[in-house]
């Protein structure tokens, strides 16, 4: 992808989700809930029926909540070995593209502060799989109607399907999952089930770059639907 | 069949300095840019310097830079260049120039030396190694590299920073210490040597920012970055930043 | 007294292939202090293009598996002119050679139970060859320079220095092997890179320089195979032997020029391709000799039956022996129906879809798509028999590798002759490489630690100054100005350009002592080269000596010149035809034949006194009247002469000028206890009817 196109993509989403998590409004549309806003952690959360709607954080914030839980994701992908390849060369022309000169007199990588965190994409990993696991609860959770009944489906049940779909390929083909899964073993053949696992995890990771944009723009769409549809700008259609 | 004058800029000089030089030559069906050199070596350069080997990509002697991209000349197809197009030949650009097309790539050779050799297992004789064929898989896609060095040509790292170089072994050898962290028999850790914090420590892991030039450039199509580099840097985690495995590892051999 | 670096090491090897790292690993793990030269960067050496594998009777795919099934192979494969003692200890110790490479990490593909795969290779009776996909040169090579690098880091801890026990020359060319009276003294050469000369004093010099395929225009060799270990050899007063048998392969890629001689694997023959000639004649029909009669289909309808039922179909004659393929194509060719490029057509469009093509054959696709631009799934392939190996070489002793005649003078692989007698087998090359690389270290290990100091030979400023005088020529010695050679040059005006001389010097041995050879036209052969000879103290280079590609070239030249005049005139000398050496006019295979090996050795070299460079040049007195002119051994009218070969026939003028000799000389009869692995059936095909019953 040339850098350009690179840089543009990523400030377009950075735009579009400054607006969102600062908004604190048209999140939720029930049943669905923005993934932007979920889990919810702070009491000025609106009420989600059985959603993930757990006021840890009390009532002394008073900002708005998805600012609580955007740190984990946003951490991911800061820290993904994809996302730190498309910034590094699309926003910080280190290297601008190969074999091109850069324009630094310097060059430290990541040895040192604050690049050296890039390490902790592991922790972040781990975080990403809760918030993974967080919004397949709220996918689920769109098979009940507005009311709380089971036996529902609208568009926006595969909207939220579709994201959280692309969430977890993309959280899975993570280079830390790919080690931690198997990658770290000497020998797979003492472990033949990681093997396995292994290796289909080494397909997605093929597949990083793919994965990332899909589901960074499957995610952005997911909370515009439900602002749509929470604004009331578009009536969700409803299968069942 | 057809033959036709191509335009060709070839970087000659030395050490002291050179520039583009222009040669109108004659090209025919199916011949690579190294074809075209030879060509001129015949007939209008006789003293061009150039390395070469094989000729058929897989000794890796050929590496220059052709209209800017690090390439095998003798993988580069004249074929991929229009008629008018000027193809541009100059050597790589990250080791010094000795003449023409060579460049001195002494830089690889003492990086390898840095590299701690193979650690034989103790006890185990000659013809009972036993390896399973998914244990040496991993490291049988590095020993693939035919050494070529585009890798550490286009690597940003040293590319346009000498001062990188002393601390840097570039992706090709830092593929190496990944390739004998995966060897299923290799004994370093029983020596004392920890060959994924070495990468960090002694190789300079840390100054790859996986940008992905190398496996980009490289000839073999061995996936550098996502194989080699990424897992070491994951390993090296382990050994150094992730204070669980840490724990867990300190507690295991505790326990032993 | 020229200027020259000067260097003094306990044992030097020349060229860093398998062997020449093999033997100098050896060589510094004995304590010798080690050199190896070579002449490209370290761990490009043509080793790397070997694909197969490594011949070694592990017995891990068939426990049946052991040395004398290897033997037997080698032998059969080699027509019993193989020596059969390096026969003998090739396959003994190959197994232990490549286990030992484990040891210094090199990883093999595997077997379910994690041992060494091996495959089926041609000529092999068992599953034989330890591999690594397609590339297991590459793991070789690179097995023995990390261990290389291993040693010097050992060397690095203990002293401080990488280089101080073994060192790489890399991209230096070795011109002259000093001595001091018969023994050897060191090397003489340059450095690519700047052009400097250098000296390096050893007593133990290993020779390990790969073969002679780049003085044929069509080979699967590399630029550096210019027969550089089998002239200095020569030049240094050691026997060169089994010249004639050199190994062609017979498809080759012809076209595109990039890629002229490289293989064409025989599995797309196997798999439906076909051969045409320009007048689209699947040719190969009326090729098929009596004795194949019977197995080979007579029609295009029974041969394209075969591939889907072989039951009751005959085999297409495609699928003859390579010789056969190979004589073939070379008949279309010269009959003037060759393709566009001098081969023939081969085509494997016409008979399968292109997705069946791109599963079968997914590295030939790969290979032609890459590097010729051409689509087999598309159009045909040109293709033309391709000089492959050099079965014949220094003479040497069978368990030392030392040559022959010359103290301190070692040989391994393809440069050493009498392994593979007149055929090698496919995997016996990489195999015969870490055997005899080892033994020819081990050796010149032995042989230098038993120099002390004082007494170890040293090479006169005399012979460096000619040595030197020599390598500078090109640069203007004798440009026809009327220097004092100038007059036995012919005219003598005339500055030639390497790069035309090596292309006519290819170009002959090409078409006149190819794959298919007559008397008549090695006759014509000699001649060209005796002119070649000539004409190439003429060629001149221009600019200056660092990294000049065509000063290089212009001292390549006297090696390929050499070694070329060697495989002529053996390969008229040896009137059957066996192995890597076919006579049109001799078709038969001659059990008194293969009791003979033809020795070649430089002419003159007894007048020569010890061999020195001064009198071994190729310059004044070795080329038109003076010496001994050519000397071709007593034509004893084909092997009848057996009775004269008491192996000091004296040499003969001919009329053509050679700057070697030729001899003949009996073979050591095979030891009883060896024969007795064979039938006596099989053994009456090779072996004469007196030496059975000796």
């Amino acid at each position: 992808m040339p850098p350009l196109v690179t840089a543009v993509g990523l400030a377009l989403f950075v735009t579009y989700a400054t607006w969102r998590a600062f908004a604190n409004s048209h999140y939720y549309a029930a049943p669905y809930v923005s993934p932007f806003y979920s889990p919810c952690l702070a009491s000025n959360c609106q009420d989600m029926k059985g959603g993930a709607d757990w006021p840890l954080f009390g009532s002394w914030w008073g900002l708005s909540p998805a600012l609580l839980v955007l740190v984990f994701p946003l951490g991911f992908r800061l820290t993904c070995y994809y996302y730190r390849k498309a910034y590094y060369r699309g926003i910080w022309s280190s290297p601008p593209a190969c074999a091109v000169a850069e324009p630094h007199a310097k060059y430290t990588g990541e040895t040192r502060f604050p690049l050296i965190l890039q390490n902790s994409h592991r922790y972040f990993f781990y975080l990403a799989l809760v918030v993974a696991g967080i919004l397949t609860y709220d996918a689920v959770l769109g098979f009940r109607d507005e009311h709380g009944n089971w036996g529902h489906m609208g568009l926006g049940t595969l909207v939220l399907l579709a994201n959280i779909a692309l969430i977890w390929a993309y959280t899975v083909s993570c280079h830390s999952c790919r080690h931690v899964i198997g990658g770290k073993l000497r020998h797979f053949s003492r472990h033949p089930v990681r093997y396995r696992l292994w290796g289909w995890v080494g397909t997605l990771t093929a597949r990083h770059m793919l994965l990332a944009w899909s589901s960074l723009i499957s995610v952005g769409v997911a909370d515009f639907y439900v602002y749509l549809v929470s604004s009331g700008a578009f009536d969700d259609p409803r299968f069942f | 069949m057809s033959s036709y004058t191509a335009h060709f800029k070839v970087w000659r000089g030395d050490a002291d300095g050179g520039g583009l030089a222009d040669y109108q030559v004659e090209v025919n069906d199916g011949e690579v840019v190294l074809d075209i050199i030879h060509r001129l070596q015949a007939t209008q350069a006789a003293d061009l310097a150039v390395r070469w080997n094989c000729k058929a990509g897989k000794c890796g002697s050929c590496s220059a830079e052709v209209n800017g991209r690090p390439r095998l000349m003798c993988m580069t197809r004249m074929s991929v260049f229009s008629r008018e197009e000027t193809v541009t030949v100059t050597p790589m650009r990250t080791f010094p120039v000795i003449r023409d097309l060579v460049t001195d790539v002494s830089f690889n050779y003492t990086k390898a030396r840095e590299v701690p050799a193979f650690v034989p297992p103790q006890g185990v004789a000659a013809g009972e190694y036993r390896m399973a064929q998914q244990d040496v898989e991993r490291s049988q896609e590095f020993r693939k590299c035919i050494e070529c060095f585009l890798c550490q040509n286009t690597c940003h790292v040293v590319r346009d920073h000498d001062e990188n170089k002393p601390a840097f072994s570039g992706p090709r050898f830092l593929m190496r210490v990944a390739e004998l962290d995966m060897h299923p028999l290799d004994a370093a850790a029983e020596a004392g040597l920890d060959r994924a914090a070495s990468a960090q420590d002694e190789h300079g892991l840390g100054y790859c920012n996986i940008t992905k030039c190398c496996t980009e450039v490289c000839p073999e199509g061995i996936h550098i970055t996502d194989n080699a580099l990424i897992p070491l840097k994951e390993r090296a985690v382990d050994r150094k930043y992730d204070p669980l495995v840490w724990l867990g590892s300190k507690i295991r051999r505790r326990g032993q | 007294m020229t200027n020259v670096e000067r260097h003094a090491y306990d044992v030097v090897v020349v060229g860093a292939g398998g062997a020449g790292l093999r033997a100098a690993i050896e060589a510094r793990e004995r304590g010798m202090r080690t050199a190896v030269i070579c002449k490209s960067l370290f761990g490009k050496a043509h080793t790397v293009m070997a694909e197969g594998g490594i011949a070694a009777s592990m017995g891990n795919a068939n426990g049946h598996d052991n040395w004398q099934v290897h033997f037997r192979d080698t032998m059969r494969g080699g027509k019993f002119l193989n020596h059969w003692r390096m026969a003998e200890l090739h396959a003994k110790e190959a197994p232990d050679r490549v286990w030992e490479l484990e040891t210094w990490g090199a990883l093999f593909d595997r077997t379910k139970d994690g041992r060494i795969s091996q495959r089926n290779f041609g000529g092999h009776e068992y599953p034989r060859l330890a591999h690594v996909g397609d590339r297991t040169g590459l793991e070789l090579i690179r097995t023995l320079q990390q261990k290389i690098v291993s040693l010097q880091q050992e060397d690095h801890a203990e002293t401080g220095d990488y280089e101080g026990r073994l060192k790489v020359f890399q991209e230096c060319t070795v011109t002259r092997v000093l001595k001091d009276g018969d023994r050897v003294a060191g090397v003489f050469g340059y450095v690519r890179e700047s052009g400097r000369l250098f000296v390096i004093d050893a007593p133990a010099v290993v020779l390990a320089t790969g073969g002679i395929g780049k003085s044929f225009k069509v080979t699967s060799n590399s630029w550096e195979y210019t027969g550089d270990g089998h002239a200095l050899a020569l030049l240094a007063g050691a026997p060169l032997i089994n010249m004639e048998f050199i190994q062609f392969h017979p498809t080759g890629m012809v076209w595109p020029p990039s890629v002229k001689g490289i293989l064409v694997t025989e599995s797309v023959r196997g798999d439906g391709g076909v051969l045409r000639n320009s007048e689209g004649k699947r040719f190969m029909f009326g090729y098929v000799p009596d004795v194949f009669k019977e197995k080979y289909a007579q029609s295009e309808e029974e041969a394209d039956g075969w591939y889907a039922d072989p039951e009751t179909h005959r085999r297409p004659p495609e699928l003859l022996p390579r010789d056969e393929v190979a004589r073939a194509i070379n008949s279309e060719v010269k009959a003037g129906r060759g393709s566009p490029h001098g081969g023939v057509f081969l085509d494997v469009s016409t008979r399968l879809s292109p997705e069946e093509i791109k599963r079968r054959l997914p590295s030939m696709h790969h290979q032609f798509k890459e590097l010729a631009d051409v689509d087999i799934t598309a159009e045909p392939m040109e293709v033309g028999p391709t000089c492959h190996y050099m079965m014949g070489g220094v003479d040497v002793e069978p368990d030392t590798a030392a040559a022959r005649g010359v103290p301190g003078l070692f040989a391994a692989g393809e440069v050493a002759g009498g392994m593979h007698g007149s055929n090698r087998l496919g995997g016996n090359s990489l195999s015969d490489l870490l055997v005899f690389g080892r033994r020819a270290g081990l050796f010149a290990a032995e042989y230098a630690a038993g120099l002390p100091a004082p007494e170890r030979p040293a090479a006169g400023e005399e012979q460096i100054d000619e040595a030197a005088a020599e390598a500078l020529r090109p640069f203007g010695a004798e440009a026809g100005d009327g220097g004092p050679d100038a007059g036995d040059g012919g005219s003598g005006a005339a500055v030639e350009n390497p790069y035309t001389l090596h292309q006519e010097l290819q170009q002959v041995m090409n078409d006149l002592v190819g794959i298919i050879r007559r008397g008549p036209e090695m006759e014509r052969a000699l001649q060209h080269l005796a002119e070649l000879r000539v004409r190439s103290r003429r060629a001149l280079v221009e600019g200056h000596r660092q990294f000049n590609p065509g000063w290089h070239l212009a001292l390549d030249l006297r090696n390929m010149l050499l070694v070329s005049e060697c495989v002529a005139l053996a390969a008229l000398e040896r009137t059957e035809s066996r192995g890597g050496h076919t006579r049109d006019d001799h078709p038969g295979m001659d059990r008194t034949w293969r009791k003979v090996n033809l020795v070649c050795e430089l002419a003159g070299k007894d007048e020569a006194g010890h061999g020195t460079a001064a009198a071994t040049a190729p310059t004044a007195a070795g080329d038109a009247a003076a010496g001994p002119g050519t000397a071709r051994a007593e034509d004893a009218a084909g092997p009848d002469g057996a009775a004269g070969m008491s192996g000091a026939s004296g040499p003969v003028s001919t009329g053509t000028a050679a700057s070697v000799s030729l001899r003949r000389r009996p073979m050591d009869p095979i030891r009883p206890d060896l024969l007795d692995l064979f039938e006596r059936d099989e053994l009456l095909k090779y072996l004469t009817d007196e030496e059975l019953d000796a």
